[in-house]
């Protein structure tokens, strides 16, 4: 299987390899994935309170090439975007920009469920109301 | 002069040794005849090109000549010696015991007899692969007539004592069939010596060509019989119709001639590689070695590195060494190895495998090379782990509530 220069770019140099202050309120943080299923992705964003733009973003993930790739891409995305703009983020857009092969499109869903985690985390710590997101398809 | 790409995966094949290229070759082209046409030349160099072939392979194991079909692989071989077994003693009984961590060629095979109506039993392994004998003697009934365990596994390389093996199966009067294809042409076997029935091998794992391999079905004490899977012009005594891949089956013999030859030399230099390399990937935090290192292929070695995928890890250097891992996130189903988990090993390790197996043609400077290539990767990729960070935070793993994905 043949992947693509990005993806295998995103691997190799992944962006915002990191950590951001769980405990800080204007971050919030998303677990997503099993260690059984393979893949663990953590993404986190900071969040600025009065403009709702996302002014970091960091992640570590657990899994195969293409996850780490939809995550490092996920970072990059995320980065400037306000949170309206951030919760639009779809899995294939993920697959586009990777061209990921039919058997890695599970990454790119784990990579939006991330983000939809990162974000409603921040909301709940800030007393916001949760955005209501459609069961992923394809697991 | 270090060669790239490396390549560690030769329990998935091996790559053919130049010898055995060169006593092929004529088969091809001049020598082009079939086996079975015995009223021209052609026939007569086909016929006896074989014959002489039959008799290397079989001195290899310690069989007699007419006991060796020749088959197009060891799949075929699992076959013919499991099915033709059960339809050939199906007065005697319709029971089969095997393993769950056998090949899938012997796995999927049983539950075709399953569906004919046959029963089988599966045993569980140890921890470290190898089967409990009380286990499987407890597991023999009266309708019994066959016992199916793979000589050596083909993932963690862990092997099976056969002789011992043997004894159950003799003192009860059941037929010992095993998978051999890791193990033809690595370590010494003697069909006789170690009381094996019926055995499947193939000529690809040992530096021979794909697509050619053989059951060996023994003839006395006792004499054994298979029915036939394929029908056809009755070749190879009915067993196993066909015409005759006369350059496989060259290359064949000539491999196992040079497996017998090169076998002790081969297998010193080899192993002294496999062990430097499970040592220096050792002293990495968090890696242990799946099955058996007590009783175990001297070329592989299967090491777990913890909070790593093995997926991802291949991708930091797969443009140069080949290996496999036991990880399957390329498949829908995205289940890991079911023999790493048949080991009791938990989801997480088994996704963390990597697979080495050494081989003829691997040299120092390769292994020193991987031994770099993994270890950076491994600490690379555990930078950009959460599970890493959690481990290093003291965080228990177990205690987190995983969004099932």
């Amino acid at each position: 299987m043949a992947y693509s220069d990005k993806l295998i770019d995103h691997y190799q140099n992944p962006k915002n390899v990191g950590t951001l202050n769980k405990a800080e309120k204007n971050v919030g943080t998303g677990l997503v994935g099993a260690p059984e299923c393979g893949d663990v992705m953590r993404l986190q964003i900071q969040v600025d309170d009065a403009t709702g733009v996302i002014t970091d973003a960091k992640f570590k993930t657990f899994g195969c090439g293409s996850a780490i790739a939809s995550s490092s891409l996920a970072t990059e995305w995320l980065k400037g975007k306000s949170i309206d703009e951030a919760i639009t983020v779809d899995n294939m857009d993920f697959v586009e920009e990777l061209n990921l092969p039919p058997v890695k499109i599970h990454c790119s869903v784990l990579a939006e469920d991330a983000i939809k985690a990162a974000i409603n985390d921040y909301r709940a710590k800030n007393g916001m109301e949760l955005f209501k997101f459609e069961e992923s398809v394809v697991h | 002069m270090l060669k790239l790409p490396i390549y560690l995966d030769n329990n998935a094949t091996t790559p053919m040794d130049p010898r055995v290229f060169e006593a092929m070759t004529p088969y091809f082209l001049e020598d082009f005849g079939n086996a079975a046409s015995r009223n021209h030349p052609f026939g007569w160099k086909a016929e006896e090109a074989v014959d002489y072939a039959r008799e290397q392979v079989a001195k290899l194991i310690g069989a007699d000549p007419k006991e060796i079909i020749f088959t197009s692989g060891a799949t075929e071989a699992d076959n013919l010696g499991i099915k033709g077994v059960f339809e050939m003693y199906a007065q005697k009984g319709n029971h089969i015991i095997t393993a769950t961590t056998e090949h899938k060629a012997v796995l999927d095979t049983c539950k075709h007899i399953e569906k004919l109506g046959g029963e089988v039993t599966y045993l569980q392994v140890k921890p470290d692969g190898m089967i409990d004998l009380a286990a499987l003697e407890a597991a023999i009934k009266p309708t019994t007539i066959l016992i199916s365990l793979m000589w050596a596994n083909n993932e963690i390389g862990t092997v099976l004592p056969m002789k011992e093996i043997s004894a159950i199966a003799k003192k009860h009067g059941v037929l010992l069939f095993t998978d051999a294809t890791q193990v033809v042409g690595k370590i010494p076997v003697n069909v006789n010596a170690d009381g094996i029935d019926l055995m499947a091998f193939s000529a690809h794992k040992m530096y021979g060509p794909k697509g050619v391999g053989a059951l060996y079905v023994r003839r006395k004490n006792p004499r054994v019989k298979v029915t036939a899977q394929i029908d056809g012009g009755g070749h190879e005594r009915g067993m196993r119709s066909g015409t005759l891949n006369v350059p496989g089956i060259v290359g064949f013999g000539k491999a196992c001639e040079i497996a017998m030859q090169d076998m002790a030399e081969d297998t010193a230099r080899i192993s002294i590689m496999r062990d430097k390399l499970e040592t220096e990937l050792m002293k990495l935090e968090e890696a242990y070695i799946n099955g058996s290192t007590s009783s175990r292929l001297p070329h592989v070695t299967n090491i777990s590195f913890k909070h790593v995928e093995g997926e991802g890890l291949l991708m930091g250097f797969n443009k140069n060494i080949a290996l496999s891992s036991g990880s399957a996130c390329t498949s829908a189903s995205l289940e890991p190895s079911y023999v790493l988990k048949a080991l009791g090993l938990g989801d997480d390790l088994a996704h963390s495998s990597l697979r080495f197996g050494l081989g003829r043609f691997t040299t120092d400077e390769q292994i020193d090379y991987t031994i770099k290539a993994i270890s950076d990767t491994v600490i690379r990729l555990r930078e950009m782990s959460p599970l890493w960070e959690m481990y290093k935070e003291g965080i228990d793993l177990n205690s987190i509530e995983w969004a099932a994905h």
